[in-house]
């Protein structure tokens, strides 16, 4: 694993590609998500960790509107999320989402899965979509698949390929949700190479994953949640070796 | 270590006769238990009053074609009251020199059904192709023009109505039922709620109350002197039917749909009608095929039904040649006839649907 470096200096001082502001979510009842406040700059990298419950994986489910915020305001690429289908359309065509399950369609063979988007949403004919198609297959090293189907892929295979699937969109940021907790150990190691090409070649990823040595090697940001709340975040280097809070010593106490 | 001569010195005895082959197998599944042994013999003690005397009246002592007087003298089946009525029985009231157009009707819906059957014929032309097909059938029907002289739809009776009733009506009722199924799970409540009333009240009823209400209720509520034809409300009434049934079988399987394909569709930014088309419906009709076919079938045997409002399909046009003192008393032959008529057609319809079944599990 590389050594972590200070990598705030390469991220351009731009306006921020996420904003949330003061974002509250609600279950009904369960407050699951409180006072969410986070910027995120372009081709940052942010790694998002804590215990089962702590609301990570719906923080960035709001940010692409699979799940609703009730309080706040969550902006994307300049477009508020609100209950409008159009702004909602307009950011989900930019922010692309790696699943825990992959979620590739299985009546789809691969080719067909990646270039669904792109036909449908960005109307790109299909030849061109086709050979974008097979680009993106190449590049996640698995172009020989791409007239099978899903279900006759391994677990690694189909995570490459719904990668590859989010990447034809061509978003500006990709969320990942736990990509490897469904994997096994050999198959962990050719997604999180893929994941950290990407990252080297610039895109703003925010990740929800229990990888550490991830984290470490990668990430600008990391950010550790627990009970709906951001709990504290930092660099990697200040994060592993310098914890502030309780919460953050014993979670990375039972984990590293 | 073996040593090849201990292996060849070993007697290797055959297996005892009541294990193996057809005694084997009627040891191990006929006569097991004793209460098998027992239920076998009764069994086969009835096959033996019932086969052999229903083989001798249904085929040795039959006869096949003979006039009606002869089958008086015979004590076997008179399967002639189907030759001798047959046009009658397959078309009805169509009038007598006519009786080629619907048969050629018949055989051009027969012909584009099995053509439609292969995949490899399933493009867009093959919707060109049905327009026509319908179209020359439609004039086939009803004539009026190349010298073929009008026949009412009134008329129109035996086995073509039978079909038109219930091709158009499976035809019709599917997408119908696909949407009011969506609606009935829409978030909009006003969708909803008209869906749920229009199933719920439909699956409520017989269809022979739908049809009573189409003939004779509905009919009270048009303005003077405007008329809709009576197979037409026939037709409808058997397509919203079958609509409100194939619904709830295809909510059941949008039901089965595992959440991460919506959520992976709407994360590609596709809109409903995209999701809904292209990755939800593809996998849900697929997987409720087998209820799905089963609901059509009973829609194609309910055409039965139209005889409550006078009109005459192929059973009813069976009944009626019942009816006519040479050939009451054969009753049993008819409804065999029918019986093996429906049989076909249903198990032709759910033997393709086993091999769409096969075909569309390729990529699983």
């Amino acid at each position: 694993m590389k050594e972590t470096e200070n990598r705030s200096a390469s991220v351009p001082a731009a306006a921020p590609i996420i904003e949330v502001n003061s974002m509250h979510k609600w279950y009904g009842e369960f407050h699951v998500l409180s006072d969410i406040n986070l910027q995120v700059k372009l081709k940052e990298r942010i790694v998002i960790c804590g215990p089962s419950g702590s609301g990570k994986s719906t923080l960035i489910r709001c940010i692409n509107r699979l799940e609703e915020h009730q309080r706040g305001q969550i902006i994307v690429n300049g477009t508020e999320l609100s209950n409008d289908i159009k702004n909602i359309e307009k950011v989900r065509a930019e922010v692309g989402m790696v699943f825990q399950h992959f979620n590739l369609f299985p009546h789809l063979s691969i080719l067909d899965n990646l270039t669904l988007g792109p036909i449908w949403v960005r109307k790109t004919p299909k030849k061109e979509a086709e050979e974008m198609a097979m680009a993106y297959l190449d590049k996640v090293h698995i172009a020989e698949q791409a007239d099978k189907f899903p279900g006759q892929l391994s677990g690694g295979q189909q995570q490459r390929v719904a990668i590859a699937r989010s990447l034809c969109m061509k978003p500006k940021v990709m969320l990942f949700d736990e990509p490897t907790s469904a994997l096994d150990p050999e198959m962990i190691k050719e997604v999180l190479d893929v994941m950290i090409e990407l990252a080297e070649e610039g895109m703003t990823m925010l990740v929800v994953t229990h990888e550490m040595g991830f984290a470490k090697s990668v990430a600008d940001r990391v950010m550790f949640m627990d009970y709906g709340q951001i709990v504290e975040q930092n660099t990697p280097a200040e994060f592993f070796d310098n914890p502030r809070h309780e919460r953050t010593k014993l979670f990375l106490s039972q984990i590293l | 270590m073996s040593d090849p001569s201990r292996a060849s010195s070993r007697e290797y005895l055959k297996p005892p006769l009541t294990e193996v082959g057809v005694l084997g197998w009627l040891h191990g599944n006929l006569f097991n238990t004793w209460y098998n042994a027992l239920l076998t013999v009764v069994i086969l003690l009835l096959l033996w009053q019932l086969v052999p005397p229903f083989f001798s009246w249904a085929f040795i002592d039959s006869v096949w074609n003979s006039p009606a007087e002869a089958c008086r003298d015979i004590d076997g089946a008179c399967w002639s009251i189907i030759p001798r009525n047959i046009s009658f029985i397959l078309f009805g009231f169509f009038p007598d020199g006519e009786q080629w157009r619907p048969g050629l009707a018949i055989g051009l819906l027969l012909g584009l059904v099995f053509y439609s059957k292969d995949s490899r014929h399933w493009k867009k032309s093959l919707g060109g192709i049905w327009l026509v097909g319908l179209l020359v059938m439609a004039t086939l029907m009803y004539g009026g023009i190349f010298g073929m002289p009008v026949v009412e739809t009134a008329r129109w009776s035996g086995l073509p109505l039978t079909f038109m009733l219930a091709l158009f009506g499976m035809v019709a009722a599917y997408p119908l039922g696909v949407l009011l199924a969506l609606g009935r799970r829409s978030n909009m409540p006003a969708i909803k709620t008209l869906c749920v009333i229009y199933i719920e009240m439909i699956r409520g009823v017989p269809l022979i109350s739908l049809l009573f209400m189409s003939s004779i209720l509905f009919p009270l509520f048009l303005p003077e002197g405007i008329t809709i034809d009576k197979v037409l409300r026939a037709q409808v009434a058997i397509i919203m039917f079958t609509a409100a049934y194939i619904a709830e079988v295809v909510r059941g399987g949008l039901q089965a749909m595992p959440r991460g394909q919506f959520e992976a569709a709407d994360s590609l930014g596709l809109n409903y009608n995209q999701t809904m088309r292209l990755v939800i419906l593809p996998q849900a009709l697929k997987i409720v095929i087998p209820p799905s076919v089963g609901i059509l079938l009973s829609a194609f045997k309910d055409t039965s039904l139209v005889v409550i409002i006078a009109l005459y399909d192929v059973l009813k046009t069976t009944k009626v040649t019942l009816s006519n003192p040479k050939w009451t008393g054969y009753s049993t032959e008819a409804y065999i006839f029918l019986a093996v008529l429906y049989f076909v057609c249903c198990y032709a319809m759910s033997s393709y649907s086993r091999k769409l079944e096969r075909t569309l599990h390729t990529g699983r």
